[in-house]
């Protein structure tokens, strides 16, 4: 079968249910992506406790980290599931996406796949092996756990950070010809920022998710040793990682200033190319010229506006717009209760006492969440029109197969039932007893 | 170059067929485990899969990457078509890997029981609709292009009834072999007769489905059959009963360490005179030549599977090796050797705490490196991000490691 005569088979079908498929897409992100924050950041913490355990002797720190070991399994196989629709997902959903560029950034996921693979085996060996390890051995085993964390998150992102910033080809006849893998996953000038951006958001969310539960518990009135412990570890990373995150979101609003003018003029809904360009923050407050000191930090800089492009070729501008502003919101509240935490911490070498910090930090989980989200959203809601930016459409790259609204409102339902069912999880491994957890005593076995 | 990667793929889906598998047929094993006197059994079977799982479900993953990498249009005009038992598949994954977690999660013999129904459930799902998917693409039912079979019969076919059906028996056998060699090392003799019983009847089945296959194809697929049954097809088909036959005699003496070789081997033997059979043609009209990806791309797969090879591989063994010789064991005892951490309790001194200097003085490398970001672009940048990050984590250490303050009486 002659070349063109394949490229000509995936060209553009009816659908009548793009919106479905792009919401289904959505939807499974928005399951995989706060799950596998805790793969990301949740290794480290783990082994970081049970280092502080051979350090210090300290019994606490070994309950901690076995009994959040046994979460982070859980919680992994739950990721690895959501993990595995998403690749099926992008076959079935986007089709003519995947017969044209995946031999573009295919290699990215082929490399994640090892990833994954070391990460599954040495999360096994890790949690099976409490006790039947030497100790020094056992947490060498965390360690690639953390390594294929990132190594696995980096080659995913490589290829978001190429769908945002298309390079490494040439496009002929429908057909990408002159294919450099390498050059089009690595040596993007979008990887740096999304991959960091990920990864301090990963401790963002997994530590503020783990203090809004062991806060809780504090708030009622338990102030034992091992929720005070978890409160200083999961807080402090991420009261470290949030005001790191301003400088970070600060470099992707820079970049995307200047590779993707047209996501950047709505964030703002910015109509026009303004000298100077002024920034408008719900309700009615204008600060003139920030939105090109935002962008260029130069007061005076030129932002292109929306006109610049056909009306076909604009982002839903008020989805983006929200979503932009949701996630800086809370950036900058999460950023100010870091604050808090880190001064009381290090002057008086203990947690806050106020309950208004505490009730602060319970929502900071929730809200860490939505401003994880609300990022992905303003990336992926606003490269749109494009699936890959300015070379093919969504719409091109759709499925011509019937039946998206059965499989989006299965999914939905399945989705739906694993939410409970990891709910269900997290409440009944925190019933159990410590004790499970703790060293077995008795001298001359292990401890 | 371009058959290299469809051998690849080959051997992942072969791997995945015996090790992915086995994992569903202990779920499907889960079905007949019911009630009070089948806990036993679902015990072993949830102990022997669960540190493995993971590992073994990569598989199909490490499939699906190399075939839309390396064969983009044949992939995505297999999975347009064959939309609803891939669909299919993917529930059955999610709600297996759910059982997974939730089993961490129970209590009391009834919700075990409850998550062990979907488990089992989902197990003969998900490797029934694989094998569909299967038997779409070997009888010749999926044209070139996007979504351009026919939603229904590409997959409600002969061939791929067969090929669903025989997947599950094939799974629910290999892990019943799997099951009784575990069960027997850990001295559970009874359990492992057990699985010995439920390895025979399953390789019974399985056996029967694969004579019946012949006469199926003949009519349903007649391009796979000629493939079968002459040259190099038929030789892989031949080994295969073979393989076969000999892992149904190990079983019957008992012999499980050997049985678990040859019954795999049957499944490779299979799956490469599918292989075989198929070539040149990966799809109706499209060659593997065709369908490859260009030559770059290719090499860039190789050479990043080559590097991976080289951590995967002992990563792997050093798994098995660890659950075969059953260190996870319940029974095995604790490890006995020396604690650092009881060294630790006793000398624990003021360098077990950091102090305030160290402290300031990371947060303080931290705010320059943010600094650095913030003002500059291009290579400084790169040095502020590196300074930044750096100073954050040494700045954990530092803070997350400070001495507390006395609890307040
Ligand atoms: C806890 C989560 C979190 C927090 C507090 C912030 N972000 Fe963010 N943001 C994300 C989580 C996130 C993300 C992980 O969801 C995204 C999606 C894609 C990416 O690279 O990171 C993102 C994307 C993203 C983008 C689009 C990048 C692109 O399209 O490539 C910009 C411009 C910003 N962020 C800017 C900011 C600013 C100025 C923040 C400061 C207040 C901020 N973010 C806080
Ligand atoms: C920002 C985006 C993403 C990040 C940071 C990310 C990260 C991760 C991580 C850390 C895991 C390990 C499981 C866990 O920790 O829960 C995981 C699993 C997985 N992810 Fe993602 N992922 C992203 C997007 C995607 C996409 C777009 C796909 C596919 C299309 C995908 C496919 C998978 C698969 C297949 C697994 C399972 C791997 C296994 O079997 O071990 N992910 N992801
Ligand atoms: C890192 C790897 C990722 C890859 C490869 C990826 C890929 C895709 C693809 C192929 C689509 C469908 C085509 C389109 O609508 O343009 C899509 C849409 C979408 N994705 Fe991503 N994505 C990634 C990460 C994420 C994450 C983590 C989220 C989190 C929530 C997300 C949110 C969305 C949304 C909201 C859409 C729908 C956009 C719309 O149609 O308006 N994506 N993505």
């Amino acid at each position: 079968m002659p070349l063109d005569l394949i490229a000509s088979a995936f060209g553009p079908v009816q659908q009548n249910y793009l919106l479905e498929a792009r919401q289904m897409q959505a939807m499974s992100f928005v399951a995989h992506i706060p799950l596998v924050c805790f793969g990301v950041a949740f290794p480290a913490l783990v082994v970081f406790a049970e280092w502080r355990h051979h350090r210090t002797g300290n019994p606490v720190y070994r309950t901690l980290a076995r009994r959040w070991s046994k979460i982070m399994l859980a919680l992994f196989a739950v990721g690895v599931v959501s993990g595995t629709i998403l690749s099926f997902e992008l076959g079935l959903l986007w089709p003519g996406f995947m017969a044209a560029f995946g031999d573009v950034f295919g290699l990215g996921f082929t490399l994640e796949g090892f990833s994954f693979f070391i990460e599954a085996i040495f999360i096994a060996i890790y949690v099976y092996g409490w006790d039947r390890l030497p100790p020094r051995t056992h947490l060498l085993t965390g360690i690639p756990v953390i390594v294929s964390g990132i190594t696995g998150s980096f080659f995913v992102i490589a290829v978001n950070a190429w769908m945002n910033n298309p390079s490494g080809f040439r496009m002929e006849n429908g057909e990408a010809v002159d294919i450099d893998p390498w050059g089009a996953l690595f040596g993007n000038s979008y990887l740096a920022h999304e991959m960091v951006h990920m990864y301090v958001a990963a401790y963002i969310v997994a530590g503020f998710l783990l203090a809004s539960i062991y806060g809780w518990q504090w708030l009622k009135g338990n102030r034992s040793d091992y929720v005070r412990t978890a409160l200083t570890l999961s807080l402090t990373a991420a009261a470290i990682a949030a005001p790191v995150q301003l400088i970070v979101g600060d470099w992707a609003a820079r970049t995307v200033a200047k590779e993707q003018p047209v996501k950047l003029a709505s964030f703002e809904d910015l109509q026009e190319t303004t000298e100077g360009a002024p920034f408008d923050i719900p309700p009615g407050i204008e600060i003139p010229d920030m939105l090109s000191l935002l962008a260029f930090h130069d007061p005076n800089a030129t932002v292109t506006g929306l006109d610049s492009v056909p009306p076909d070729d604009r982002p839903p501008v008020g989805i983006v717009r929200a979503s932009f502003l949701t996630m800086v919101g809370i950036g900058s509240l999460l950023a100010a209760l870091a604050a808090v935490f880190l001064y009381v911490r290090v002057r008086k070498r203990r947690l806050p006492e106020s309950r208004w910090f505490w009730r602060a930090a319970i929502a900071a989980g929730p809200l860490s969440v939505v401003a994880l989200i609300a990022g992905w959203v303003t990336t992926e809601v606003g490269r749109q029109p494009w699936v890959v930016y300015g070379v093919m459409r969504t719409e091109d790259a759709v499925t011509g197969a019937g039946g998206i609204p059965v499989g989006y409102a299965t999914m939905a339902i399945v989705y739906a039932g694993v939410f409970a069912a990891v709910i269900w999880i997290l409440r009944r491994l925190a019933a159990r007893p410590l004790e499970e957890d703790a060293a077995p005593a008795p001298e001359g076995t292990h401890g | 170059m371009a058959e290299i990667p469809i051998i690849l793929i080959l051997v992942g889906l072969a791997a995945y067929t015996v090790l992915g598998g086995a994992d569903f047929g202990a779920g499907i094993w889960e079905l007949t485990a019911r009630g009070e006197r089948g806990s036993a059994l679902r015990d072993h079977t949830h102990r022997s899969m669960a540190p493995v799982w993971e590992a073994n479900h990569v598989w199909l993953i490490f499939v699906l990457v190399m075939a839309w990498t390396c064969y983009p249009e044949a992939f995505s005009s297999i999975v347009s078509t064959l939309t609803i038992p891939l669909f299919v598949a993917g529930v059955g994954i999610i709600l297996r890997g759910a059982g997974y977690a939730l089993r961490a999660g129970s209590s009391t013999p009834r919700e075990e029981g409850r998550i062990s129904l979907l488990f089992a459930l989902s197990s003969v799902l998900t490797p029934f609709a694989l094998g569909l998917v299967v038997g779409g693409i070997a009888s010749g039912r999926v044209p070139v292009g996007n979504a351009q079979g026919d939603e229904i019969t590409s997959w409600l076919n002969a061939t791929s009834l067969l090929i669903g059906v025989l997947a599950v028996a094939t799974a629910a056998y290999l892990a019943a072999v799997y099951l009784a060699a575990d069960a027997r090392r850990m001295g559970s003799d009874d359990v492992a007769e057990a699985f010995r019983t439920r390895a025979l009847i399953a390789g019974v089945i399985a056996g029967v489905l694969a004579l019946a296959g012949p006469f199926i194809l003949s009519s349903d697929a007649p391009d796979i059959y000629d493939g079968l049954t002459s040259g190099a097809g038929l030789v892989a088909l031949l080994a295969s009963g073979v393989a076969g036959v000999t892992a149904l005699a190990l079983v019957v003496t008992r012999r499980y360490g050997a049985a678990r070789v040859a019954a795999a081997a049957a499944v490779v033997a299979i799956v490469a005179g599918w292989g075989l059979a198929q070539q040149p043609e990966i799809l109706p009209g499209l060659t593997i030549d065709e369908a490859a990806a260009s030559d770059t791309t290719i090499t860039a797969v190789l050479i990043g599977f080559a590097a991976g090879l080289v951590i995967l591989v002992p990563s792997l063994v050093y798994l098995f090796r660890l659950v075969l010789s059953g260190r996870f064991d319940p029974a095995t005892a604790p490890w006995p050797g020396p604690d650092p951490a009881r060294a630790a309790a006793v000398n624990a001194g003021p360098n077990a705490h950091s102090s305030l200097r160290t402290t300031l003085i990371t947060g303080a490398v931290t705010a320059i490196g943010a600094g650095i970001t913030f003002v500059s672009e291009g290579p400084l940048r790169s040095v502020g991000v590196a300074l930044m990050l750096a100073g954050a984590v040494a700045c954990f250490f530092a803070v997350a490691s400070l001495d507390e303050a006395e609890p307040p009486a």
